[in-house]
């Protein structure tokens, strides 16, 4: 565990060097594309406290096929805690979200390298089954995707598979009023999932994720498919998520991540995590000059 | 259907199905060039010269050639239907769906003492049940595997590649197969269930091939919906996969079984009989059953036999055959549509 | 680091997976896209097998179990015996392929394939001449011409008649195609080979113009527009660009037709007869290949006769020019595919 703390370590000491790489760039009017991506290979991660770190990624890869996908990412994400992980598209920020559930082993040409730990267990690991890990990990999609099938039935669904054999009304009603959709849908539970509204389908998928009681939430833009009134509930929903789970939010929208998180990561072109952090200081003062010029819109 | 508006006089005939939105653009272009030229002098994008116009009236006999063209296959498939309800017609009577056939062309008058099809009507309908119990499992089993479990691999290609082949095997080499191997091999003689399953192996490429479209047609959303809430593969596959590809699947293997029902060739040499005069149904206590290991005509077989009989009435049996056969593949083929279209967004 | 308690149990064990049931269950479903693979072998080494027995007298089962069952007997002298009628020479491979007679069952017995092949040659030639002008020119028409409406209607129109089982065709020449050649050439027989090259011509119309059409309209709009830029008329468009640009498609959907036409069956064998027969005349009766192994199956030719045993030569002669044929339109698709990469 010390190594890679270590290689951390070393690269925020690379820090300066990184600064002086920057500077000259601003200097250039027309900068180098190239020069400025190997000037950047300094990630400035704000490391937090051992005791609350829930997933810990160390250097992670993912290549799909010959392409790099993921430049090795280095971070720790804090327990009970909502962190955003922001960037242009093609940044890699959703593949770093699916490494965390192992959503990548569907994709055939997708290889992963270094590790990815979850309270200290490497998920890469040969024992480790990605269903299980999966019971620990729920996981909300970009698009709305209920099953087919009753309100009641999708929420109960995981529960079902996972051999849960408690008083499943309660636990139904119980995520769905996590969820903020219970007033809305306690009339109508044996209705088809379908027929809610886009963002009733997106919270009844958040039902669906909590419902087996995970300790960790990945959310993969769940907003961005939704109308500004039911992304408004969404984002008070997240928000109350993270008293009682790890929430991890992939984003495309600043604003939002600004709004909801408490920590910030931003990933570049390239697959590279640039910046780790407090989300205010992140957007108040990044280090680093690439994501200043991304969050204040001169870039991506 | 996106075409450059070149109108270029006579060439959009109208049998262009975006001939409308054509003409208006072409027209917009035309009446732009006019204002802008006044009027009075020529229109410079006027169709001029020997060479257009040569091209166009060689244009206007191409399309009249394709047109004829397509309209071959079509009035052939209505001649084709109609000689055979013309040649049919007054010889399919209930006594035709209800007795065994006869050598004598007598009985099959509609005065007659009666003959038909029936035999080899129920032994058509057990052979199509037996052969759609067996390719659903085993189709949708292969399907399942290649689209849901296999990786993209050497060996999931060869299968694949193994399955288009075998889609251009002609059914009578499938024939000889099932003669070799479940008639004399496994030793089920010439019985309904050795006619099955030569059946199964000859339409569960197609089989296979239809239920993989419907399973890929399944949104992958849902299958990360239900991995999301940790999900086995086989989990996903029983809960997600199945339920949503089913009226697909159900719709392509009728209509495959809808092509078995017609085979012939695979028939005649596995041994099946041309003609019996008895259903292959034996009475258990009293309960009809179907006795798989007994022989068995079925309707292609039965028509086949009609018609080699030298006898000019026998033709007519054998169309009144024909009409019976066709009335069950075209209700299967409605099944079909039906259940598509039910659960079609 | 957190103590070792602390460490997420993330094994099958800790979360209780019914991980036998997804291995039994991927098992099962993995045989049964096996059975595919099972059935083209099984086919091989039944051809192969039987096509043995037609040469060599014996099959190699036949001779195996011949000589184990005189070895287990004792008698080494049986075993012998067996081996050598196993062995011996009943047809050369030069007599069949070349041979210009067939008469495997009726004496004198002449073993020649090249009459059945003639046969099945004439239905080729004769139906490839209706079906491929008519398909191409009808998938040119679907493609290029037709509005989306006339297509949606022609198009599953056409493949019913693929869907016809050829039985049907074959009463169909018999009771309307070959009495109108009649009325023209009074001498024509019941059987000719021009009536049964008709009703497969039609049959295989829809493979023609369905794969054809396929083909063309996966030609991209980009190469008629650029056509059309230069100031070329629909017709050439037609048949300068999107013809030539789905050249390879096209002649797969010719090859595929023509492998069909081969294995076609019931509705030559109703239509041209059961003479082997070598003629250039289409009003003459003949007998295809096919023909000729439903004659044997409707015959009662007892197993292990030489009868029975030149259905699996003629078989497999079959079996190999439709898969040569499948194959070489598969390897033609394959390179087509690549054209627009």
């Amino acid at each position: 565990m010390s190594d890679s703390y270590t290689v951390g370590d070393e690269r925020e000491n690379e820090q300066d060097g990184a600064a002086a790489d920057r500077a000259d760039g601003r200097n250039v009017s027309t900068p180098d594309p190239v020069d400025e991506t190997t000037g950047e290979t300094t990630p400035s991660i704000q490391h937090i406290a051992d005791a609350d770190t829930v997933i810990e990624a160390a250097d992670l890869t993912v290549h799909y096929g010959d392409v790099e996908a993921l430049k090795p990412v280095n971070v720790r994400l804090p327990a009970q805690e909502v962190t955003a992980i922001i960037g242009p598209s093609g940044c890699g920020k959703s593949t770093f979200l699916r490494c965390i559930n192992r959503m990548n082993d569907m994709v055939d040409a997708a290889r992963v390298g270094g590790e990815l730990r979850f309270r200290g267990k490497n998920v890469y690991d040969e024992d480790v089954d990605p269903v299980a890990l999966r019971r620990k990990i729920g996981m909300v999609f970009q698009k709305p995707n209920p099953f087919p099938k009753s309100i009641y039935d999708n929420v109960a669904y995981g529960l079902e598979i996972q051999g849960y054999d408690g008083d499943m009304d309660a636990r139904v009603e119980e995520a769905l009023r996590g969820a903020a959709l219970w007033d809305e849908v306690k009339d109508q539970l044996d209705e088809s999932g379908l027929d809610l509204s886009g963002g009733q389908q997106q919270r009844l998928c958040i039902a669906r994720a909590i419902a087996p009681d995970p300790e960790v939430i990945l959310m993969d833009e769940p907003a961005s498919a939704l109308d500004p009134v039911a992304t408004a509930k969404v984002e008070d929903l997240i928000d109350e998520l993270a008293e009682e789970y790890t929430v991890v939010i992939v984003t495309h929208n600043m604003q939002q991540a600004a709004r909801i998180s408490d920590k910030t990561a931003v990933f570049l072109t390239g697959g590279q995590l640039v910046e780790f952090g407090e989300t205010n200081r992140i957007f108040e003062n990044p280090e680093n000059q690439r994501v200043e010029d991304y969050i204040t819109g001169k870039f991506g | 259907m996106t075409r450059l508006p070149f109108g270029l006089g006579g060439t959009d005939d109208g049998r262009d199905g975006d001939g409308d939105g054509d003409g208006v653009r072409t027209d917009s272009l035309r009446t732009g060039s006019v204002r802008t030229d006044g009027g009075e002098t020529p229109n410079p994008f006027a169709n001029v010269g020997d060479d257009i116009a040569r091209k166009q009236l060689l244009g206007r006999v191409f399309v009249g050639i394709c047109g004829a063209s397509t309209l071959v296959g079509i009035v052939a498939l209505f001649v084709l239907l109609g000689d055979v309800l013309y040649e049919a017609w007054g010889w399919v009577t209930l006594d035709f769906l209800t007795y065994p056939p006869s050598r004598f062309i007598e009985n099959y008058y509609p005065d007659g003492r009666g003959a038909g099809i029936y035999p080899a009507l129920v032994g058509s309908i057990l052979l199509i049940a037996l052969t759609a119990v067996f390719t659903m499992f085993l189709g949708v089993g292969a399907a399942i595997y290649l689209e849901e479990y296999a990786p993209e691999s050497r060996l999931k290609s060869f299968i694949e590649a193994n399955i288009a082949n075998l889609a251009g095997v002609p059914s009578i080499v499938y024939g000889l197969l099932g003669l070799a191997v479940f008639v004399r091999f496994v030793g089920l003689g010439e019985s309904l269930l050795a006619g099955a399953l030569t059946l199964t192996l000859l339409i569960l490429p197609i089989v296979i091939v239809s239920a993989q479209e419907a399973l890929r047609a399944v949104p992958d959303s849902q299958r990360h919906a239900a991995y999301g809430v940790g999900a086995t593969d086989w989990e996903v596959v029983r809960d997600v996969v199945l339920p949503a590809a089913l009226p697909g699947i159900m719709t392509g293997t009728i209509l495959s079984l809808s092509r078995a029902i017609g085979e012939t060739a695979p028939l005649i040499m596995i041994g099946a009989a041309t003609s019996m005069f008895r259903a292959p149904i034996e009475d258990v206590s009293g309960i009809p059953v179907p006795d798989l290991f007994g022989p068995f005509a079925a309707m292609p077989m039965q028509i086949f036999d009609w018609a080699r009989l030298p006898e000019g009435d026998f033709q007519h049996v054998a169309a009144a055959g024909i009409v019976v056969l066709l009335t069950i593949l075209l209700l299967m083929n409605a099944t079909a549509i039906l259940i598509r279209n039910k659960y079609e967004k | 680091m957190s103590g070792s308690s602390d460490v997420a149990d993330l094994t099958r064990a800790g979360s209780d997976i019914p991980a036998g049931r997804n291995l039994a269950v991927r098992g099962v479903f993995f045989a049964c896209a096996l059975l595919t693979v099972l059935t083209t072998f099984g086919i091989v080494v039944v051809l192969f097998d039987g096509a043995l027995g037609f040469f060599r007298e014996e099959t190699l089962f036949g001779l195996l179990s011949g000589v184990l069952g005189g070895v287990l007997a004792g008698s080494p002298a049986e075993a012998w015996a067996a081996l050598r009628t196993g062995l011996g020479t009943q047809v050369t491979v030069r007599e069949f392929l070349f041979g210009v007679e067939w008469s495997p069952i009726i004496r004198p017995r002449s073993y020649g394939v090249l009459p059945l092949l003639w046969g099945t040659m004439l239905i080729v030639v004769g139906s490839a001449l209706i079906a491929i002008p008519v398909g191409t020119a009808t998938a040119i028409y679907l493609s290029e011409y037709a509005d989306r409406r006339v297509r949606k209607v022609v198009k599953p129109t056409l493949e019913v008649l693929a869907g016809v089982p050829t039985i049907v065709y074959g009463f169909f020449a018999l009771s309307f195609i070959t009495p109108i050649i009649q009325r023209f050439f009074p001498g024509t027989g019941t059987f000719n080979v021009a009536a049964g090259a008709i009703v497969v011509g039609v049959m295989i119309i829809p493979m023609v113009s369905s794969l054809s059409e396929d083909a063309m309209s996966a030609v991209p709009d980009e190469l008629r527009n650029a056509a059309y830029g230069l100031g070329a008329t629909k017709f050439e468009v037609s048949t300068d660009v999107v013809v030539p640009a789905s050249l390879s498609g096209v002649m797969a959907s010719y090859i595929l037709a023509i492998s069909r036409a081969i294995g076609e069956t019931m509705a030559v064998t109703l239509a041209v007869g059961m003479q082997p027969n070598i003629t250039l005349n289409p009003l003459e009766q003949a007998q295809t290949m096919t023909a000729y192994m439903v004659q044997i199956g409707i015959s009662d030719v007892s197993v292990g006769s030489i009868g029975y045993q030149s259905l699996f030569a003629v078989g497999l002669l079959l079996f190999v020019m439709t898969l040569g044929m499948n194959l070489l339109s598969l390897w033609i698709k394959g390179r087509y595919q690549e054209a627009y990469r």
